[in-house]
């Protein structure tokens, strides 16, 4: 694909911490107005890879290009032109929703309007309410809001839902597809099967620092016999391919 | 206007001191009460009458005709007693062929003056008559106090210690909870949150300065003669050279246990040294210079010149030079070691 139209193009990504190996050479291409989902359990190199997309560590090795440009050249202008949410929302509890987000707003050239964020993420009742009083889900909310608020045209979102209820994660799920319906590419981690076959148009899968497969949800399933002992007449999950590939469970540690 | 990065990361500082009702209580009781307590302490009851034991009735009847002497009989052994636990500042006992012998401390002032005044009483009751006639005009002077020593150290104490201590605490939190890294994703300036500390130190410093100067002068009358804009330019050069120290300190520290250890480490020797409590004259010659380096040093210096004397801040050249050589120095540093994430 031409550089123009890809998103995210990374090569022989590579990064280690002391003696434990936590990226091990991986390939990327995610084109632009895709929404692309890393998989897998803890300690897989999810966390460490898009954190290397996001500028905010730096890699043994490896070519990491974003939207064209490249962190050691372009950072600022990069800057300008991502959402991230980082795993666990971090915000000053002592301001209110509108108060983080206008902080947020000021940081970057062009962005929404803070109220139409606010309505955006279903804030407002909590508007002026201090961070510290939110619940997980409306924290969450808050902290896509922040992503959002500089009009970035890819948004990293780093698990999400985890933590959250059935509920919240739904309402966290529509907006995530709000923002795909607007042609911008989204690229998220998570541990959630089930979130990676509603949201994600291709999955890679890693383990252990390695991409061990990649396609989307559907060409995954269908390429996993269907365990024999399930009950279930359906196409296998996510959880079954990754079962099939490694002989262990997601959640496994 | 408002939508400034710089505006909106101070209206942030602001919003969490505010509604954290702790570090206002800190900022605003804690050096009122530290002044009220030891100026009441200190406040102005002169010792006019010294304790001191006589060994015999003779002695004892010519110690007694000075006022400004408090005289117990006591045999040698209770007089020697009395004044191992600090009772009498001398005793006074009968020596050969008619002489007087003193025993006192002579590194305690008080002993020392004791001894004048007794060895005055003990000549003329021996018949010695002094030549020239010499009366007293007392005169207290306002600026000499104890009081008015202590409230320009501990202003200066003050917006050291709230400026390392609240800056501190803060920086590692948002470091700890990860609020630094999340900020340092967006396109926001790096020199931006920085300034953020600097900046908000300063709206609280009418509290820090007014204060303190305010209840100095309304409870014991400590004068206030030199310009409020050589207060002002002082009290704000001295909260950003400190403010620029507290981001040094916290730059790297990533736990509050770790920043703590290192805030002491800053902090007392400065409370010891430089003058706060008592003159930084009494340590040695060879320390001096050291001393005079330090920016809290220089601030108290300069303040005491500017309040209590009536000073300008033309006489204090090379003290703001080393408040602001500390603020840049500080401040350039902590922005190349600052650890983001």
């Amino acid at each position: 694909m031409s550089v123009s139209s890809s998103a995210l193009h990374v090569r022989g990504l590579r990064k280690s911490y002391k003696d434990v190996v936590a990226v091990d050479s991986i390939d990327l291409d995610v084109p632009v107005g895709e929404c692309f989902g890393l998989l897998g359990p803890n300690g897989a190199g999810k966390t460490t890879t898009i954190e290397i997309c996001e500028g905010l560590t730096k890699p043994d090795s490896g070519d990491v290009q974003i939207l064209g440009l490249r962190w050691a050249t372009d950072a600022l202008r990069l800057r300008e032109k991502l959402g991230i949410q980082l795993q666990e929302t971090q915000l000053s509890e002592k301001l209110s929703v509108v108060e983080t987000l206008e902080l947020f707003r000021s940081f970057y050239r062009q962005g929404p309007a803070v109220g139409d964020v606010i309505h955006l993420v279903q804030l407002e009742e909590k508007r002026t309410a201090r961070v510290g009083a939110l619940s997980g889900g409306q924290k969450q909310r808050l902290a896509l809001a922040c992503a959002l608020v500089g009009a970035p045209e890819l948004l990293f979102l780093d698990e999400p839902t985890t933590g959250l209820d059935p509920q919240a994660r739904r309402q966290l799920w529509d907006l995530i597809t709000v923002f795909k319906r607007e042609g911008r590419t989204v690229v998220l981690t998570t541990h959630y099967m089930d979130e990676a076959e509603v949201l994600c148009d291709r999955v890679a899968i890693m383990d252990h620092g390695h991409v061990i497969a990649l396609g989307t949800p559907n060409e995954l399933m269908a390429s996993v016999p269907m365990p024999p002992k399930e009950p279930r007449a359906h196409a296998a999950t996510l959880e079954d391919v990754f079962v099939s590939l490694t002989g262990r469970h997601l959640r496994d540690e | 206007m408002k939508g400034h990065p710089l505006i909106q990361l101070t209206l942030m500082r602001m919003r969490e001191f505010a509604r954290e009702p702790e570090a206002v209580f800190w900022a605003v009781f804690f050096p009122i009460l530290l002044a009220a307590g030891l100026g009441v302490a200190f406040s102005g009851r002169p010792e006019t009458v010294l304790k001191v034991a006589a060994v015999s009735p003779a002695i004892a009847e010519a110690l007694r005709q000075d006022a400004g002497l408090d005289v117990t009989e006591l045999t040698p052994d209770a007089a020697r007693a009395a004044m191992n636990r600090g009772d009498v500042a001398l005793t006074a006992e009968p020596g050969a062929d008619g002489s007087v012998v003193f025993r006192y401390d002579d590194t305690n002032p008080e002993a020392r003056t004791a001894r004048m005044l007794a060895d005055r009483a003990v000549q003329r009751a021996a018949g010695r008559v002094d030549p020239v006639t010499a009366t007293d005009a007392i005169v207290r002077e306002p600026g000499a106090r104890y009081i008015d020593f202590l409230i320009p150290g501990l202003i200066g104490v003050g917006i050291m210690s709230n400026a390392v201590w609240g800056l501190g605490f803060s920086i590692v939190d948002a470091r700890r909870r990860k609020l630094t890294k999340r900020l340092i994703a967006t396109p926001m300036s790096r020199v931006h949150y920085l300034l953020s500390y600097l900046i908000w130190r300063k709206m609280i410093l009418v509290i820090e300065v007014g204060i303190p100067i305010g209840f100095g002068a309304l409870a014991f009358g400590v004068p206030v003669r030199g310009h409020w804009w050589d207060i002002v330019i002082l009290s704000l050069l001295a909260s950003l050279t400190f403010s620029a120290l507290g981001l040094l300190v916290a730059s790297r520290a990533r736990t509050i246990e770790a920043v703590s250890g290192l805030m002491n480490l800053v902090v007392l020797p400065m409370w010891i040294l430089s003058g706060v409590f008592f003159s930084a004259q009494r340590f040695p010659d060879v320390v001096q210079p050291f001393i005079r380096a330090l920016p809290l040093t220089a601030f108290i210096d300069a303040m005491r010149g500017v309040l209590l004397q009536g000073l300008t801040l033309a006489s204090f050249g090379r003290e703001l030079l080393t408040l602001s050589a500390w603020l840049v120095v500080c401040f350039v540093v902590a922005l190349k070691l600052f650890r983001w994430r």
